[in-house]
């Protein structure tokens, strides 16, 4: 009796057929990479995880001081500043984070797609899955303030992964686009930092959504993070901050729109992806 | 069920070649200008910095299940391109590949290691990339520690490992394997002696005990002559020849700028060489007195310089020198006669000749370079590379240096010493 076999026709432009397929065969490859990183981010660190906590604790700090006390902004309802912050921080961060890393993660495993197969969609998916650990880490940062300023939230807050999901599609959307580009062209190392950098202050992290003019909102939704972030302080704020319907719906369409054209493109670009890298 | 595990039909595969960029990834910059410079100049233009070459070309070929088939070819014949799109890294520009069964590819040893996780980590990794599952990795685990012999260093960073220790924890893994058809490049080309063995070994046993598909890629002749029966020689792209390993490799060694066994310059005025003396021929002889491209371990071989000295007054000195396939020297060897190295030769045709004794070479390729020098002071009046080369073979039958034993045999040259070993009284120093 033979084995079952795996049979496979490679041919010049149907390559991608069993696509799907495979990526379902490879899951432990996908696990593992996302592992990796997990294991080998904070080692020869001394401190070590606290690092995914400092760093956004030490952002929450600085715009608290910025847009709380000197330019006094105001923040929702009687919300204290910094868990109006921090509720901005958290789906930020695991945004920025993500987009920064998925957007290096092909050129980083480079060795990895020169040498074996396997569909290149794993590595900057597991690039986005490695920074929600981190993200969850963070999690455990509100939870202290809102002990220490004893906010509680209500049921909305079950919402909360509903707008992680959201975050996650528009990390990887994008991820994906810059991935991909990043491969043939290396200028995106550069840009990508710079929208880390300005998506910070474009996006509602240090302020209410509400302090921007109603004439700009439209605009302003179309950035991705802004549904996000009001979805967060929505569900994170025990309502008092309002979830503006038509905002929101841009900003998931705009990341519907990102995750579906960065497949895509991701799709087409990969088969080269070992030729040029 | 057809035999055929794997089916390669017109297969090709073009790369597009920039001319003017240097480095491998485009600049944004550069593709808008040339978007722009195509909007002012129309189109067609780009033709002047773009060239197709075909890496693979029209390649079609089969291999049975278990058979271990060796590709072999000079740098840049397409071998490497051949596994890539054999697994799948790349795709194919025209052409199809039937595979009937899970392929496993060894590009290169410890790809995907991280320096900064254990070796058990790394294990478990490795394997995961290679294609294993966790329950897969989890079963041969203490085989593949075993194997690597790194029981002690498991929970080191494998940045610390030497770099023999680094080389063998990776083959183990990949070496554990299990895939209906692996595809390896020229990994064995690394470690040390001993471990090659071991690797050699894993790899005929993959292949005739456990019935396993093997493509080999190598330079090194006498491992592909060992492991496979069949070679499949590639030059520009394309296959040359298909058939039994023995045949191809000759081929191989005889091909293109190998010249083989005899080279003769009959235009003087174009031979290598200067105002002084000129290269006439190089040839191999073999025990017969005949060129001979593949020389017996065990027979003698000659080693003749044919060259022309236009103008007296120069101490004139043949020297040959002999590479092997890894490119080593093994030897350089010149015309040491105490009155001709004193004495500038006389104009005329000469003709130098040298023997090397039976049961002194290695196995596989030797590449000659002939030369005519003056010592002092030292002028090249002709250095010409691989001028010739030769194929030495053991038949094995017992009469070599490696008397009985088949397996890999390490070493630049295999004298064979006149040994003696006796029973004797103890020495004092033993009570």
């Amino acid at each position: 009796m033979t084995p079952p076999r795996q049979e496979l026709i490679i041919e010049a432009d149907r390559i991608e057929q069993q696509y799907w397929r495979d990526l379902w065969r490879y899951r432990e490859l996908f696990y593992f990479l996302a592992w990796r990183d997990i294991l080998v981010r904070y080692k020869q660190t001394a401190i070590g995880v606290a690092w995914a906590l400092i760093r956004p604790l030490m952002t929450m700090v600085i715009f608290v001081f910025v847009f709380g006390r000197v330019a006094k902004l105001p923040t929702e309802g009687d919300t204290p500043y910094a868990i109006l912050v921090f509720a901005g921080m958290l789906p930020w961060q695991f945004f920025a984070n993500a987009l920064a890393e998925s957007a290096a993660s092909l050129v980083g495993n480079s060795s990895l797609i020169s040498k074996i197969y396997f569909p290149r969609l794993i590595v900057p998916a597991s690039a986005v899955v490695t920074c929600l650990v981190d993200y969850l880490i963070t999690c455990v940062i509100f939870l202290v303030l809102m002990v220490y300023y004893a906010f509680v939230p209500d049921w909305r807050v079950l919402f909360v992964p509903v707008f992680t999901l959201l975050a996650f599609a528009a990390a990887l959307g994008a991820g994906l686009w810059l991935a991909s580009l990043n491969v043939k062209y290396r200028d995106f190392r550069y840009i990508v930092p710079v929208i880390v950098q300005f998506g910070l202050f474009l996006s509602p992290v240090g302020f209410s959504t509400k302090v921007v003019p109603e004439t700009y909102r439209v605009l302003y939704a179309l950035n991705p993070m802004v549904g996000v972030i009001d979805g967060f302080r929505w569900a994170l704020l025990r309502g008092e901050a309002q979830l503006n319907w038509m905002s929101l719906g841009l900003s998931v369409a705009v990341t519907a729109v990102l995750a579906v054209t960065g497949v895509w493109y991701f799709r087409r670009t990969e088969k080269t992806f070992a030729d040029v890298i | 069920m057809s035999s055929a595990i794997i089916q390669v039909e017109g297969l090709g595969k073009k790369y597009r070649l920039h001319h003017e960029q240097r480095e491998r990834y485009t600049a944004l910059r550069d593709v808008l200008v040339q978007q722009a410079r195509q909007l002012f100049q129309g189109r067609g233009n780009d033709a002047a910095t773009e060239e197709d070459f075909w890496a693979l070309k029209d390649v079609s070929f089969e291999v049975k299940q278990g058979d271990v088939v060796g590709i072999i070819g000079r740098n840049g014949a397409g071998k490497s391109t051949l596994l890539k799109l054999l697994s799948r890294i790349t795709a194919p520009t025209v052409g199809r590949i039937h595979l009937r069964g899970r392929v496993a590819t060894l590009l290169e040893v410890g790809t995907g290691f991280h320096p900064e996780l254990t070796g058990r980590e790394n294990i478990f990794l490795n394997g995961a990339i290679l294609g294993m599952d966790r329950v897969e990795i989890r079963s041969k685990f203490d085989e593949i520690v075993a194997f690597a012999e790194v029981e002690k260093f498991l929970d080191t960073p494998v940045k610390r490992y030497s770099s023999g220790m680094y080389v063998r924890l990776a083959f183990a893994v990949a070496a554990h394997l299990d895939p209906e058809i692996l595809v390896v490049d020229e990994v064995l080309a690394v470690g040390d002696a001993a471990f090659q063995k071991k690797c050699l070994g894993k790899m005929s046993d993959v292949a005739s005990r456990e019935g396993r598909t093997v493509l080999f890629v190598s330079h090194n002749m006498p491992t592909v002559m060992r492991l496979c029966r069949r070679a499949i020689l590639l030059d520009r792209g394309s296959i040359v020849m298909d058939g039994p390993c023995a045949e191809v490799a000759h081929r191989y060694m005889n091909d293109g700028k190998f010249t083989g066994a005899e080279r003769l310059w009959e235009d003087t005025a174009k031979a290598p060489g200067n105002e002084f003396a000129r290269l006439l021929a190089v040839r191999v002889l073999g025990p017969e007195g005949r060129p001979a491209p593949r020389v017996d371990i065990t027979k003698p071989v000659t080693l003749e310089m044919e060259f022309r000295v236009l103008q007296g007054g120069q101490v004139l000195v043949p020297n040959l020198h002999l590479y092997n396939e890894e490119g080593t020297c093994v030897f350089v060897t010149g015309d040491s006669d105490p009155v001709a190295r004193n004495t500038p030769r006389a104009p005329g045709f000469y003709r130098s000749r040298v023997e090397i004794p039976a049961n002194y070479l290695s196995e596989g390729g030797h590449y000659v370079n002939a030369v005519v020098s003056t010592i002092n002071p030292v002028i090249l009046h002709f250095y010409e590379r691989d001028a010739v080369v030769f194929h030495v073979f053991d038949e094995m039958n017992g009469d070599s240096a490696r008397v009985d034993y088949a397996g890999p045999y390490p070493g630049v040259v295999r004298p064979k010493f006149p040994w003696v070993t006796a029973l004797s009284a103890p020495s004092p120093a033993v009570n």
